[in-house]
Parts: C-alpha cells; sequence; structure tokens
C-alpha cells in the first residue's frame, strides 16, 4: 500500500535528522501522538528539540539554528500560533539574504485543524507569510508533494513556509488536474479544499455541469501556468479560488495575478471573515463541497 | 594589567573617534536615515574583546542596533563600515544595513534588522546548534522584550557557553528605567539560574566578572553613559565620560593613541569619500 502524507513526513524527518544532521525544533514534540503521528520516535540527542512555551523567542531559536547552517525543521502545532512565532522568522530570516547576503533556510511546518478548536489554531493562516518577502509556501496534501517540498528546500536557501492540514494525513493519493474542453468553469483550490473541490465537482458534474479543476500546490511564488491560463480563458463563466484561510488573503491575492494575466473574473472562496467559535454552529470551516458546488451555480446562473 | 587597560584604551580610543565623526557627517547631512551612536559605551565591546583576544577564541557576536563600537572593537573593517554608511555595495552590510544593522562575516558579527532585542534568541538558538561561544549584546530596553526574557531562560536549562552583555544607560529613547519597570535584569537572570552581575563599564571590572566566561551562561549587566542621543546627531549634556577618565589616567600616551585614531579615522573617510 502507497505510503501517507503522515508516513511520508515522519521518515522525511527521521532522514533529516539522522543523515542530515539537522534539528527538529517544536512544542510539545514527544508527547503522546507525536504531531498527529507525523515525527519519529527520536529525542535531543538526535536532534529533536523540545522548546519552551514561549512562542516569539521559539521562532528566534529556530533562525538562529538557521544561521548556523543547519537547516532546521520547526513544527507549529496551529496556524494561527505563527501570529507569535512569525515575528523573527519574517523579520530576520526570511531578509537575512536580502540583506547580509547570508541564508538562513527553516522548512517551517505549519499545521492546520480540521475545525472545532475557536478563534486561535484554527484554520490555515498562510497569508500571514505572503505578505512579506523572501519566503516560499507550499501546501503539500499528498505523499508526492510533500517529497517533492522537502526536496525544494533542500536545494534551496528560502524560508519555506509548509501549509499543512491535519485532514490530509491519511492520504496516500496524488491528485490530478482536470482539464476539459468547453468547461463551465474552473475551480483553483488550495490546502484541504483540493479534496472538497473534487467532491464538489462530481455534485456539480451530477447536475451536468462541466468543471475543470486546478491544483494549487505553490501559494507563493505563484507562476500562472500558460495552461491553466488557456483553461481559464476557455471556462465559460471564470475561475474560482478556494482557499482554507480568510478569502481576503492569498486567495485574493492569487485571483488577481490571474485576473490581470486572464481574460475572465475569478472569485475566490475561503474563511469568512469572521471570529470562529468552538461549537460547530459558530465554527468558521472551509468550504464543503455543497457550499463550493452552491456558490459556482450561483456564479454561473447570474 | 597595566597592558590590559592600554590595549582596552586603544580599541576604546578607535570607537569613540569614530563616533565623533561621524556626528560630525551626520551634522554636515551627509547621512539622512537614523545613525545610532555608541559614544561612551565604548568601553563595553572594548573590554570584552580584549577579554577575548585573550582567551584566543572566535566567538559569534549577535549585536545590538546601537552597534558600532562592537562592530569595530571586534575588529570589523573601518572602510567597510564607511561604505555601509554611504549606501554603498562595498559596505559590511551589502549598502543594506545602515547604521543599525552592521555585520562582519570574517569576524562572525552578525547582523540585527530592528525588531528590537530579538538578537536575544537568535544568539541562544545559534549557540544551541553550534555550542561554541556566543556573545549578545542587548540594551537594557530591549532586554525588556518578553522573548529576550524567555531566552535568557531557555540558555539557562541548556547551560549553554553564552555570554549576554546588557549595556544599561538606563533610558529607552529619553524615557528612564524607573519609569518602564521596577526590577533589574540581572535580578532575573539570577531568578532563572544564570550567573549575573550589575556592574560598571569600568574596564578592568569587567574583567574580573569575564573570570570563566562561557563555562556557563554568564549575564552582565552593566551600567553605562551614552554620549549622544538615541539617533542622529546632539548631546544629552554633560554627563560622566569614562573615555575622558581613561584619556586622563594614560596622560600623554593616551592623547597620542587618541589622536592616532582621530587620524585614522579622517584618513579612512577621506579615502572612502574619494571613492566616490
Amino acid at each position: 500500500m502507497a505510503k501517507t502524507v503522515r508516513e511520508t513526513i515522519k521518515d522525511l524527518t527521521r532522514h533529516h535528522l539522522l543523515e542530515k544532521k539537522s534539528m527538529c525544533f517544536g512544542q510539545c514534540l514527544t508527547a503522546v501522538g507525536w504531531v498527529g503521528g507525523t515525527l519519529p520516535e527520536l529525542y535531543e540527542d538526535d536532534g529533536m528539540v523540545e522548546v519552551t512555551t514561549a512562542d516569539v523567542a521559539n521562532g528566534g531559536f529556530v533562525v538562529g539554528a538557521a544561521l548556523k547552517g543547519i537547516r532546521p525543521i520547526y513544527v507549529v502545532r496551529y496556524q494561527g500560533f505563527q501570529w507569535y512565532n512569525a515575528p523573527i522568522i519574517v523579520n530576520y530570516a526570511c531578509k537575512s539574504k536580502e540583506i547580509w547576503g547570508i541564508p538562513c533556510p527553516i522548512f517551517v511546518r505549519s499545521i492546520a485543524m480540521e475545525g472545532a478548536i475557536g478563534p486561535v489554531a484554527g484554520s490555515s493562516h498562510h497569508s500571514l507569510f505572503q505578505r512579506m518577502p523572501g519566503s516560499k509556501i507550499i501546501s503539500p496534501m499528498t505523499p508526492n508533494e510533500y517529497d517533492f517540498a522537502y526536496k525544494e528546500f533542500m536545494r534551496d536557501d528560502d524560508v519555506y513556509y509548509v501549509s499543512e492540514h491535519r485532514r490530509s494525513y491519511d492520504n496516500n493519493k496524488e491528485f490530478e488536474n482536470i482539464i476539459e474542453n468547453g468547461a463551465d468553469f474552473t475551480l483553483f483550490p488550495i490546502s484541504i479544499t483540493r479534496f472538497d473541490a473534487e467532491k464538489a465537482r462530481i455534485i456539480l458534474k451530477e447536475q451536468g455541469y462541466s468543471i475543470n479543476i486546478i491544483h494549487q500546490l505553490w501559494i507563493k511564488p505563484f507562476v500562472f501556468k500558460n495552461e491553466w491560463r488557456e483553461a481559464l480563458n476557455q471556462s465559460k463563466h471564470g475561475g474560482m479560488v478556494l482557499d482554507d484561510d480568510y478569502e481576503e488573503g492569498a486567495a485574493s491575492s492569487i485571483a488577481h495575478s490571474m485576473m490581470i494575466d486572464s481574460e475572465k473574473k475569478v472569485y475566490t472562496y475561503g474563511l469568512e471573515h469572521r471570529t470562529a467559535g468552538f461549537h460547530p454552529d459558530v465554527d468558521n470551516l472551509p468550504p464543503s463541497p455543497e457550499l463550493i458546488a452552491d456558490r459556482v451555480k450561483t456564479i454561473i446562473n447570474k | 594589567m597595566k597592558d590590559f587597560r592600554l590595549e582596552v584604551f586603544k580599541k576604546a580610543s578607535l570607537c569613540r573617534n569614530f563616533e565623533n565623526i561621524l556626528y560630525e557627517k551626520v551634522q554636515e547631512k551627509l547621512i539622512k536615515f537614523p545613525v545610532y551612536l555608541s559614544a561612551g559605551q565604548e568601553f563595553i565591546a572594548a573590554t570584552i574583546s580584549e577579554k577575548i583576544s585573550e582567551l584566543n577564541i572566535s566567538p559569534d557576536i549577535f549585536i545590538q542596533h546601537r552597534g558600532h563600537s562592537t562592530y569595530l572593537s571586534f575588529g570589523g573593517s573601518i572602510d567597510e563600515l564607511i561604505d555601509e554608511l554611504l549606501g554603498r555595495k562595498t559596505g559590511c552590510a551589502l549598502g543594506m544595513g545602515g547604521s543599525a544593522s552592521i555585520q562582519c562575516k570574517k569576524k562572525n558579527i552578525y547582523g540585527h534588522d530592528g525588531l528590537m532585542g530579538n538578537q536575544v534568541p537568535i544568539g541562544v538558538g545559534a549557540c544551541f546548534a553550534s555550542k561554541c561561544p556566543t556573545i549578545v549584546f542587548v540594551g537594557d530596553s530591549a532586554a525588556e522584550e518578553d522573548y529576550c526574557l524567555s531566552a535568557i531562560g531557555w540558555a539557562s536549562t541548556k547551560n549553554l557557553p553564552i555570554l549576554f552583555v546588557v549595556e544599561d544607560n538606563n533610558l529607552s529613547i529619553l524615557t528612564e528605567k524607573k519609569v518602564r519597570r521596577n526590577w533589574e535584569m540581572h535580578d532575573v537572570a539570577k531568578g532563572m539560574q544564570v550567573k549575573s552581575f550589575n556592574i560598571s563599564d569600568d574596564p578592568l571590572i569587567i574583567n574580573k566578572h569575564l573570570q570563566n566566561v562561557f563555562d556557563f551562561p554568564l549575564l552582565l549587566n552593566i551600567n553605562t553613559v551614552r554620549k549622544f542621543w538615541h539617533a542622529g546627531a546632539g548631546t544629552d549634556g554633560e554627563n560622566f565620560d569614562r573615555y575622558e577618565e581613561e584619556l586622563k589616567y594614560f596622560g600623554d600616551e593616551g592623547n597620542a593613541i587618541d589622536k592616532y585614531n582621530k587620524n585614522l579615522v579622517l584618513d579612512a573617510w577621506q579615502r572612502q569619500l574619494e571613492k566616490q
């Protein structure tokens, strides 16, 4: 059976620590569960480093370690915690190469949850890193994509923000883009919305709509491939970027880039611009397959 | 002991003359961005660097934004510092660092990015990864940043070979320490099991407290008097001046060193300006 995303991350981490002699920093790494089972059972002597609960300082420790050339992995258990963890990473590590000619590569594993975890810790926050220069943002949802992200990082010298989602950890399948002649609409899903975009497509297909899906692995830098532009231009009603972050962030930025460089409107659909609560009635989650399908139909039938 | 004190004075003299002449350049509006002058505080870096030379080690140095004296004391190139202040690519920070973000790769001096005090956790992280001697300079105000405090705590937990130097001039711009807090850095560090001392910037006293440096985490809160404004060219009035005291102590020899360094700095400026 093919490896899952979880097993892939675990194997890569073991390789990074034991073969590359690097370090993996994070809070409560060795606690029960080992960060959703994504970490090998290694300890400080092996490079698995438990840091304090002081998030901002922890980001600084990792930057310092990166300056010494070890290419650390930094696990941030909830993407919302990046509001504390990001300052020294985005202000120092991301700028170090430009200011001082000293690369400071860090593999930031930033983990989004499935919901039910309130106003801070919930979904993705990759837009936070998108606003600052000097970082790359990638959101792998499959084993091969994760392997690719790690290898890209190892041959690069930038800070990598790896926008993970816990719901992808069990996944052992790969995604393929679906592009049809004369499609009604094109979806450009990011992160966990890629799974729900596939389901939404099936719903819409059953109702007679033809939908393209072009999966977005890279969030930054965003490169609008010719094939994607062509598919969008040939979509009768334009397209929509789907995201697990607030829709005014990376999704809007990518949609803007697409519209500047195409003949079609590109909509966005992500988290609503409101605070999430804990109870399902007040949570703020990425759009479900049904909601995606409804939104697409509304646009098509305008 | 006189030799040590004299060697420290030589370094301090270079720093003081550099800052005095830079002060004039700022007044002449040759430099139009904020400049953070370290005159008055130069004996701290000069003494520590002299001690490090004696020990024959090359620690990693994490500098603060007011770092010209640290840079020069630890052997940073004067020409590259001038080029940096002139915004040239040949500057020590590729013309990007201005006054606040200078560095020197050859001397393991890491630049500061402007996020006050973040050199403390960064220095601790570097020290943790390398396990090599590391020095972190921080002002008494930046030291209040929460991440500085937790970083000192983690350095203690991991028993790192690190020296924290708090350059304490009692001011955050012009806000006195007593307005900002009712505690002292050396007391906080002690509470975190870090060996800590509250001392003056007398070179002999600093040197005395550097025995066994890097055997364990050590924090020196060093009281000092800054000569110039927080940024730019201006003075806060007449204050105690360690440099004048040491100059008097060394008499004719001190005056000769002072003159030598003044000419050295003037020559460097002339040389670099002629490159334009």
